[in-house]
C-alpha cells in the first residue's frame, strides 16, 4: 500500500512540475512574448486593436494580477481542460485539436510499445537462455548498434525502401484522405496500411532496449540458487525458463518501463513527424513551426500526462506481480 | 521508486566485486587489457577515433568549402563530388566531413557536463541520505519520467533556433537524470562496504572518502554514464536539428538532414544527401553504444561472453 501511495505521490509531483514548467517558461523568456506573437501574426494579416490584449489573455500574461493569482488560475484552467485558443486552427480551442490527435498516438505508440515489449522480452529471454548460441551471438550486438541509430533516420530509410523504391506502402498521413472517415473496411484498411511503416520503425528501434535489459536480467537470474534447485528437482527446462527465470527477470523490465517509455515517446514524436502521422507528436512539431505556443504547450502537457498515466498503470501492475515492492513500501 | 532501486542495486552489486579487485596499482592496465580484448570496445573505439580525426582536420580530407553554393545543384556522385551536390549547389562530401565537428562537440560537452552533474547529485544523494536523498531523488525521478524530447522541443521553440551553446545546455538539463539514478544505487550499495567503514573510522573527511575512496571504484560506471549521455546528446541534437530547431545556418549532420528533407531529397534523386548524414549520426551513435555496452560487460562480469563449449556443458550439468 505504501508503495502505491509513494508512486501516486511521484505521479502528482511530476504532473505539478510539468504544469509549473509550462506556466513559467513563457514568463522567463526575454522580451514580451505577447508582442513577439503580435508581430508574427500581423505579418500574416491585419489584426484588430484588441489583439494584444487577446494574446496576453491567451498566453495567460495578464499584467494586472499577481503571479500567484495567475498561477492558480492557470492550474484551474488546466484541470478543466481549458488551454486557450489555437492560432493555427483559429478559432478552435486547443483541447479540441488535441482530442482529435490523441487516438492516433495512443493507437500507434500504445500498440507498438506492447508489441516491442513482448517481442523484446521474449527474444531477450531466449538469447540469454541459450547463451553463446546463434541467436545470442547475432541479435544483442545488432541491437546495441541499432540503439545508436536516430529513429527519424530509420523512418527515412523505410520511406526510401518501401515507399519510393518498392512503392508497397503509403508513407504519409494517417489514412487515405480521399476516403471519408467511417467504420467501414476500406477506411479501416487504409488506416492500417498507413500505420505499418511508422509502427515498424518504432518497433525495430525500441525492441533493442527491452531485449538487452531482459537478456542481462536473465543472465543474472539463471545463476540464482532457486534455478539450480529447480534443475536438481528435475523440472523440465522449458518450465524453468518460463516460470523460474523468465518471470523473475521480467520484473526489472517492468520497473524500468517508465524510463523506456520516455525514450519511445521521444522517438515516436519524430517518427510521426517524418510520416506526417496525425498524432500528438506531429501536431507538436507543426505547432512549433507555426509558432502556435498555446497548442504546443498543451501538447507537451498531454504527452507528459499520457506517459505518466502509463507509468503509473505499470507501477500498479508491478505491485500486483511482485510482492517485494508491496512490502518494501 | 524503491523497487526500481532494488533491482538496479542487484544488477550493480556484481559490479562491485570486480571494481574492488580492480582497485590499486593494476587497475588502469587491467581495464585497458579488458578493452582491447573486447570486440565491441575495439570497433566502437576505432569508429570514434575516425570521427575525431575528421573533426580535427576536416580541411585536409575535404578541401572544398562546405558552405559555398558554387557548384551545379543536384549533381550525381562523381570523382569531383564523391557524394554529389545538394539542391543548393554545395558539395555533400565536404559538408559531411565538416559536420563531424559540431556533432562531436555536442557529444563530448553535453556528455561530460551531464556526467558531472549526475555524479554530484547521484553520489551525494546516496552518501548524505535522509532529507537530502529524498529531495535529490525526487528531482531525479521527476526528470526521468517526463519525456525528454517533447520537453527539449518546447524549450528550443522558446529560445528560437537554439545555437550550439543553448543546445548543449538543454541537452544537459534533460540528460543527467538516468545516470544520476544509476550512480546513486551504486553508491548506496558501496556505503556499507568495509573499506569505506575503515576510512570513516580512520577519521577521514566525508569529501575525502567520497572522492578518493568511493569514486575510483565506480570508474567503469562513470565512463558508461558518460558514454550513454553522449549517445543521448548526439541523437537528440540530430533530431532537434532535423526538425529545424537547431541553427539552420550552422553546419552539422542534423542540419544537413533538415535541408535535405526540406528539398524532398528522397523523391528528387538526391538520395545520398538525405542518407549519408544519417549514416554518420548512426555510426557515431553506434560507436558510443558499443563502447557503453563494453564498459557494462567490464563492470559486470556476469554479462561477459562465455565460450560456447562451457555454456553447453553447464546447461547439461
Amino acid at each position: 500500500m505504501k508503495y502505491i501511495v509513494r508512486r501516486l505521490g511521484l505521479f502528482l509531483i511530476t504532473l505539478l512540475a510539468a504544469l509549473t514548467f509550462n506556466f513559467f517558461l513563457p514568463r522567463l523568456m526575454p522580451g514580451n512574448p505577447a508582442i513577439d506573437m503580435l508581430s508574427r501574426l500581423e505579418s500574416k494579416g491585419h489584426l484588430g486593436p484588441q489583439a494584444l490584449h487577446t494574446i496576453e489573455i491567451a498566453l495567460g500574461l495578464n499584467k494586472h494580477t499577481s503571479l500567484l493569482h495567475q498561477y492558480v488560475q492557470y492550474l484551474g484552467n488546466a484541470a478543466t481542460g481549458n488551454f486557450g485558443i489555437s492560432y493555427t486552427f483559429f478559432p478552435a480551442p486547443v483541447s479540441k485539436e488535441i482530442l482529435e490527435a490523441l487516438p492516433w498516438t495512443l493507437g500507434l505508440v500504445g500498440m507498438t510499445t506492447v508489441i516491442a515489449f513482448l517481442l523484446g522480452t521474449f527474444i531477450g529471454l531466449i538469447s540469454a537462455w541459450f547463451r553463446g548460441g546463434r541467436l545470442d551471438s547475432a541479435l544483442p550486438p545488432l541491437f546495441v548498434i541499432l540503439s545508436g541509430f536516430p529513429y527519424f533516420w530509420f523512418a527515412l530509410l523505410c520511406i526510401l525502401l518501401f515507399g519510393v523504391t518498392l512503392n508497397w506502402l503509403p508513407v504519409s498521413g494517417g489514412y487515405n484522405t480521399s476516403l471519408l472517415p467511417d467504420w467501414d473496411w476500406t477506411f479501416v484498411g487504409s488506416v492500417l496500411s498507413h500505420s505499418v511503416l511508422p509502427a515498424l520503425t518504432i518497433v525495430l528501434t525500441s525492441i533493442g532496449g527491452w531485449t538487452l535489459t531482459m537478456r542481462n536480467n536473465t543472465v543474472t537470474v539463471v545463476a540464482e540458487d532457486y534455478v539450480r534447485m529447480a534443475r536438481a528437482k528435475g523440472i523440465p527446462e522449458w518450465k524453468i525458463m518460463w516460470h523460474y527465470a523468465g518471470r523473475n527477470a521480467m520484473l526489472p523490465n517492468l520497473t524500468g518501463f517508465g524510463i523506456q517509455l520516455g525514450f519511445v515517446v521521444s522517438g515516436a514524436v519524430l517518427v510521426e513527424y517524418v510520416f506526417n502521422y496525425p498524432g500528438l507528436g506531429w501536431m507538436l512539431l507543426d505547432a512549433v513551426s507555426n509558432q502556435d505556443y498555446p497548442l504546443m504547450q498543451a501538447l507537451f502537457l498531454m504527452i507528459t500526462v499520457a506517459v505518466l498515466v502509463a507509468v503509473f498503470a505499470i507501477d500498479l501492475l508491478t505491485a500486483v506481480l511482485d510482492p517485494r515492492t508491496r512490502d518494501s513500501g | 521508486m524503491v523497487a526500481g532501486e532494488a533491482a538496479l542495486g542487484e544488477a550493480v552489486g556484481a559490479d562491485l566485486e570486480v571494481a574492488g579487485r580492480l582497485r590499486g596499482r593494476g587497475a588502469r592496465r587491467g581495464m585497458a587489457r579488458m578493452l582491447l580484448g573486447n570486440g565491441k570496445a575495439v570497433v566502437g573505439a576505432c569508429l570514434l577515433g575516425v570521427f575525431c580525426v575528421l573533426a580535427i582536420i576536416p580541411g585536409v580530407i575535404a578541401p572544398d568549402n562546405p558552405n559555398a553554393e558554387v557548384f551545379k545543384p543536384a549533381l550525381p556522385p562523381s570523382l569531383a563530388h564523391l557524394l554529389g551536390t545538394t539542391a543548393y549547389g554545395q558539395d555533400v562530401f565536404s559538408q559531411l566531413i565538416w559536420g563531424a565537428r559540431a556533432s562531436l562537440i555536442v557529444a563530448f560537452a553535453a556528455g561530460a557536463a551531464a556526467t558531472a552533474i549526475s555524479v554530484v547529485i547521484g553520489v551525494s544523494a546516496a552518501y548524505l541520505g535522509g532529507l537530502w536523498d529524498g529531495a535529490l531523488s525526487l528531482v531525479t525521478d521527476v526528470l526521468l519520467v517526463v519525456p525528454a524530447f517533447p520537453l527539449i522541443v518546447v524549450i528550443a521553440a522558446y529560445t528560437n533556433g537554439a545555437n550550439l551553446l543553448m543546445l548543449i545546455v538543454v541537452l544537459v538539463v534533460t540528460g543527467w537524470s538516468f545516470s544520476a539514478r544509476q550512480l546513486r544505487s551504486q553508491m548506496l550499495s558501496l556505503k556499507r562496504r568495509e573499506f569505506l567503514e575503515a576510512a570513516k573510522s580512520r577519521g577521514e573527511r566525508r569529501s575525502y572518502i567520497v572522492i578518493f575512496e568511493a569514486l575510483p571504484t565506480m570508474t567503469s560506471l562513470v565512463i558508461a554514464c558518460f558514454l550513454s549521455s553522449a549517445l543521448y546528446a548526439v541523437l537528440a541534437a540530430a533530431g532537434l536539428q532535423f526538425v529545424g530547431l537547431g541553427d539552420p545556418s550552422s553546419l552539422s549532420w542534423g542540419t544537413m538532414l533538415y535541408w535535405a528533407q526540406n528539398s524532398s531529397a528522397l523523391n528528387t534523386g538526391m538520395v545520398l544527401w538525405a542518407v549519408m548524414p544519417g549514416v554518420c549520426v548512426a555510426m557515431l551513435g553506434a560507436s558510443f553504444a558499443l563502447l557503453n555496452y563494453a564498459f557494462d560487460e567490464i563492470g559486470n562480469p556476469a554479462l561477459r561472453p562465455v565460450r560456447i563449449a562451457r555454456a553447453r556443458g553447464r546447461r547439461r550439468g
